[in-house]
């Protein structure tokens, strides 16, 4: 409200422009019924760890449509700001747009206030838009980084709400990852122990969730800058294709062929008045 | 439990409570978050400060609670540095139920409203589910409340010094997050008085012991 730092104007209410098109397509014209798609769900396991010099996160790197693997080497963790990353399980679309526009946002903060964004104020434009849609924005972020205050790990449910606490796992795979951090997770861990810890979650998460699978990536973020490791342990179970899926040239015979030469009739130059013309 | 329809939202189904005493008010809360069966977060804060000396517990959703919170806060704020002086237990609680009792189809949030203003001492006021406002000098709320009603009707005596009324405290949430699934963790105590705002936490080895039946 203070600074300006909102690219989407304030609308009020849903968009319901394609509820009668859906409706139509549902109940079936001359040619039948038409299924709505369903949301990609990521069906994930995504960790974070505050350690001595800052924070490390851990994903997973499988998205899922239904029971097809749709992405074997999907990016969960997003980029928000230079200090600030986030790690999204639930809706892949949801979590894509809701990242994207959060750093939108702290970007042009960024620039109208000469600071470097603090996570703390991710979180609240978080809480405000999350809690504005009531849950229809299927978004569960863990979002971590580090700023002038200090490192921070917080969650951020779909519906709103915020948790901020020093280990954390997220996704259908929480559960086996939670088990690891609870029994390992101490205070001030150093860097090495951190990154074990986070991989071992991620990597409990991988073995006993069918959502979750393939490789590990980790971001580890501290004061001097961001490590982006991905991947930081490859799946034991990478399939290498059996045979070429390329055609050769000539594959498909050629019936006719027919050239059109375009004439050149009427050519227009027009002179365009730009901003800060010199 | 109606709660249990809504086991995809974030629950703070919870133990708070909150008593008056003589120059101030003492409150509590268990600290367990949860998300249908899975515990989000144990060790969750539901104590949230809403000006210097007004507190709120908070139980019911997790989300709204958050967002109303803030939303009062913010009022509370431009209101004192309006008026410029510290505002009353009473105003924070009216902006509660003003927002809790206009928009009562939306929302789902218990809160019990304590502090201390110079004009009249240590003052409890809950704000449950629906948007009534009332003051009473002990109040309980959340899904353990049902289990401590008995004990808090029994145990309360209007002139108790903040000792015996953080004893009291510690001992009712104790025994309802005994009872109750949806709260556990540690205690979370505060006390608000004129001097400001003291705030303790006993961990779940150092919560007092009852005969385990």
């Amino acid at each position: 409200m203070a600074l300006s730092n909102v690219l989407e104007p304030a609308v009020s209410g849903f968009n319901f422009e394609n509820s009668t098109r859906n409706t139509v397509l549902e109940n079936g014209s001359e040619e039948g019924k038409i299924k709505a798609p369903k949301p990609m769900k990521t069906g994930t396991t995504i960790a974070g760890v505050v350690y001595k010099d800052g924070v490390v996160l851990g994903a997973d790197t499988r998205a899922t449509s239904e029971e097809v693997v749709a992405d074997k080497m999907c990016a969960k963790i997003h980029y928000i700001a230079p200090n600030i990353y986030c790690c999204g399980a639930g809706t892949a679309a949801d979590t894509e747009k809701t990242t994207d526009m959060l750093s939108s946002n702290l970007t042009i903060f960024s620039m109208n206030s000469g600071r470097n964004p603090r996570v703390v104020m991710a979180v609240n434009i978080l809480q405000d838009m999350l809690f504005r849609y009531r849950g229809m924005i299927g978004a569960h972020l863990i979002l971590g980084g580090v700023d002038c205050t200090g490192s921070h790990l917080y969650t951020v449910g779909p519906y709103g709400s915020m948790d901020k606490v020093p280990y954390l796992a997220m996704g259908s795979g929480k559960l086996p990852a939670m088990g690891i951090l609870e029994d390992r997770f101490k205070g001030n861990m150093d860097l090495e122990e951190a990154k074990a810890l986070v991989s071992d979650a991620i990597h409990a998460g991988i073995m006993s969730d069918l959502g979750s699978g393939n490789n590990t990536d980790l971001c580890v973020i501290t004061k001097e800058g961001v490590d982006y490791i991905r991947p930081h342990r490859e799946s034991l179970y990478n399939y290498k294709r059996q045979a070429k899926y390329k055609y050769k040239p000539g594959t498909t015979p050629v019936l006719t062929k027919t050239v059109n030469q375009l004439e050149l009739v009427h050519e227009t130059v027009q002179m365009m008045e730009t901003a800060g013309s010199s | 439990n109606s709660f249990t329809i809504h086991s995809f939202f974030t629950f703070l189904d919870t133990t708070i409570m909150a008593v008056e005493f003589e120059g101030g008010v003492v409150i509590g809360a268990d600290s367990r978050t949860t998300t249908g069966a899975y515990i989000a977060n144990r060790v969750t804060d539901k104590l949230t400060p809403i000006h210097e000396r007004i507190f709120c517990c908070r139980s019911g959703s997790a989300a709204d609670t958050q967002a109303i919170a803030d939303a009062v806060t913010y009022q509370l704020g431009f209101h004192s540095i309006e008026l410029d002086e510290a505002p009353l237990v009473q105003t924070a609680a009216s902006l509660f139920r003003e927002m809790c009792y206009r928009y009562r189809e939306e929302l789902m949030a218990g809160i019990i409203v304590a502090g201390w203003d110079p004009r009249r001492g240590g003052q409890v006021y809950t704000v449950p589910v629906g948007g009534m406002m009332t003051r009473q000098p002990v109040s309980v709320g959340g899904s353990g409340s049902s289990y401590i009603y008995g004990y808090v009707d029994s145990n309360y005596r209007a002139g108790m010094s903040k000792e015996e009324c953080l004893k009291f405290t510690a001992e009712a949430l104790t025994l309802a997050m005994e009872r109750d699934g949806s709260s556990g963790g540690v205690v979370r105590l505060a006390v608000i008085s004129e001097q400001g705002v003291e705030r303790q936490v006993i961990l779940g080895n150092q919560l007092p012991k009852f005969s385990t039946v």
